[in-house]
């Protein structure tokens, strides 16, 4: 599998990273690069193989359905880069 | 009296509680040491002193009535990677901006409750992914290890780069790291001290920034085998808030420190002889089999037929991990936002492309491929399949022995930019390391020799899951045989 720079471009997209015009190019290039040494995966009978989980058998702890954290306002809003009157501040999405 | 800065950190919490110094005088012994050295070497990205000072008159307040935890009075180095409340926390990344948490890490939270003082946070690559600590934001920190007669500037390794700076160049007795690929042996190796990453579920990463959340481990970089088992008994607790967290008791490590290695069988895995590997290494592992063997310790040949997979299976999985940890940097709750074009998508793309340095986007676009519509099979089930295989690999070993010696890397430490441009060629650093993290396993890296230009070298063991034990009895054993004592001349 190949990546061209329409693929870089479509990736990029997804990621939500801006890439510019110019280094679409060496990108699918360095991808390209890493995607290929990956690519030795493919050597491995993975057949009936589970998908690794943990090293140690384990179940998922369960807890009491209780509130235990809230009423923090102050403290979510205090990193954040624009707020007013306890609300985070967006660029508007709705016209 | 000798330098406090140079003191053990057993050594150290002995002084304090015998009142042979205060826990002031060694803090502020730190504190000028890092004011005079850190211009330097770049270790700290951030120095709490008064912090730090405040909490070293806490312990005084508490060592004079004879109580005190087991840390108490002791000053550490604190990970960029790990959350403390009220102190800028950014994983070295741009994106996190000024970033300062209202919640502390359950790893760092531990430490404090036992005593220790803060002494800041120190400098990793950006959000771990880095084998140099090039990708840092803050500039990479410099060794204080050179080779003989060269003034070339060399990696303490990465990622945790700032907390291997501190602890080998005295500026702090110990510090916290983690480790997702190597990012604590590996720098451990590279500069003489002692780093271990215990079992995958051991420390809470509660706290933590994410990387990549199945390989993500805490654990300590230390002076000593005995240090690094003091960190990490304290370090390690059963945790509700990180539901990973595995709720097993704590064992004494410390105690394990020391005791006889007669009639334990130590693997050595012919897959770990790759090619290229520099003679010193082969003979420093020779060396390693022939101080276990000298101590009692039966030498066992093993395979591990699946271990040259288990670098692109973790350059799958980390990155894939990666892509959707990071997705929560956005620009909208926290770090630093930029606006772009002023619209909403505009806001996020640009934030992400300014706010992340080049590897953090490299892996990020890796992992969204990797991840994306139809090819999920192909790469992160194929990887999460082999991690299987890798796992089966050990389980295999460990039915002939207890614990595997290897190196600990492929090379001594090596110049900044030395690497070139290629990824994988830095990737490679991690060979060694890399699949006790696939395989969750305890592993810890111990010095054990110089190279021909006087730089230090590392040798691994690997334990079981759960069982660190063997992994602290053995590095005591090659520590106590190497007797290592060489320290960076200091240049700084």
């Amino acid at each position: 599998m190949s990546v061209d720079k329409n693929t870089v471009r479509k990736v990029a997209r997804l990621a939500r990273i801006a890439v510019p015009e110019e280094r679409l190019g060496p990108l699918a290039g360095e991808l390209n690069g890493i995607l290929a040494w990956i690519e030795q995966l493919n050597e491995v009978d993975v057949d009936g193989v589970e998908a690794m989980t943990t090293p140690v058998a384990m179940t998922l702890p369960m807890r009491e359905d209780v509130v235990t954290d809230g009423n923090i306002r102050d403290q979510v809003l205090a990193n954040a880069p624009r707020s007013e009157d306890g609300f985070f501040v967006v660029p508007k999405v709705v016209e | 009296m000798t330098n406090l800065t140079q003191l053990t950190l057993s050594d150290a919490v002995d002084g304090l509680k015998a009142k042979t110094f205060s826990a002031k005088e060694i803090t502020q012994a730190f504190l000028s040491e890092i004011d005079k050295s850190n211009q330097h070497l770049n270790a700290y990205v951030v120095v709490t002193a008064d912090k730090a000072l405040k909490m070293a008159e806490a312990s005084d307040a508490k060592l004079a009535k004879g109580k005190g935890g087991r840390l108490e009075g002791a000053p550490l180095g604190v990970k960029d990677l790990f959350c403390t409340a009220g102190v800028r926390t950014t994983a070295c990344s741009n994106i996190l901006g000024e970033f300062t948490p209202t919640y502390e890490s359950t790893v760092t939270q531990n430490l404090w409750d036992q005593g220790a003082v803060m002494l800041g946070k120190l400098n990793m690559d950006e959000f771990a992914m880095g084998s140099s600590n090039e990708t840092s934001r803050f500039g990479p920190p410099a060794s204080p290890w050179r080779r003989e007669g060269s003034n070339a500037k060399l990696t303490a390794g990465g990622s945790s780069g700032g907390s291997a700076t501190a602890v080998s160049a005295d500026l702090c007795l110990a510090a916290t790291a983690s480790d997702t690929g190597g990012s604590i042996r590996q720098p451990a190796a590279f500069t003489g001290t002692v780093g271990i990453k215990p079992t995958y579920g051991r420390a809470s990463r509660y706290g933590m920034v994410a990387f990549a959340s199945s390989l993500d481990q805490a654990g300590p970089l230390a002076k000593t085998v005995k240090d690094a088992a003091l960190m990490l008994e304290i370090m390690c607790s059963a945790d509700a808030k990180d539901s990973t967290s595995l709720h097993l008791p704590v064992p004494e490590w410390t105690k394990s420190v020391g005791k006889s290695i007669k009639g334990m069988r130590i693997g050595v895995p012919k897959e770990y002889r790759v090619d290229g590997m520099p003679e010193e290494i082969e003979k420093l592992w020779q060396q390693g089999v022939d101080w276990l063997k000298a101590a009692g310790a039966k030498i066992v040949d093993v395979s591990l037929p699946h271990t040259k997979y288990a670098l692109p299976a973790y350059y799958i999985v980390a990155p894939a991990e990666a892509s959707s940890n990071l997705a929560r940097y956005d620009g909208i709750r926290y770090g630093a936002r930029q606006s772009g074009d002023g619209s909403l998508t505009s806001t996020y793309e640009t934030t992400r492309a300014k706010g992340f340095g080049t590897e953090v986007q490299r892996r990020l676009l890796i992992g969204t491929y990797v991840l994306s519509a139809g090819y999920y099979d192909a790469y992160y089930l194929r990887a999460q399949k082999v991690r299987t295989k890798i796992l089966e690999d050990f389980e295999k070993a460990f039915e002939q022995c207890d614990a595997l010696l290897t190196p600990a890397t492929p090379s001594a430490a090596f110049g900044y930019g030395e690497k070139g441009d290629d990824p994988v060629a830095m990737y490679l650093n991690d060979i060694f390391t890399v699949t006790a993290n696939l395989a969750g396993l305890p592993a810890i890296a111990v010095p054990a020799g110089v190279d021909s230009q006087g730089l230090p070298l590392g040798l691994q063991v690997i334990g079981k899951a759960l069982d660190e034990e063997a992994c602290f009895k053995v590095a005591a054993a090659i520590e106590q045989a190497a007797a290592f004592k060489a320290r960076p001349k200091r240049w700084w």
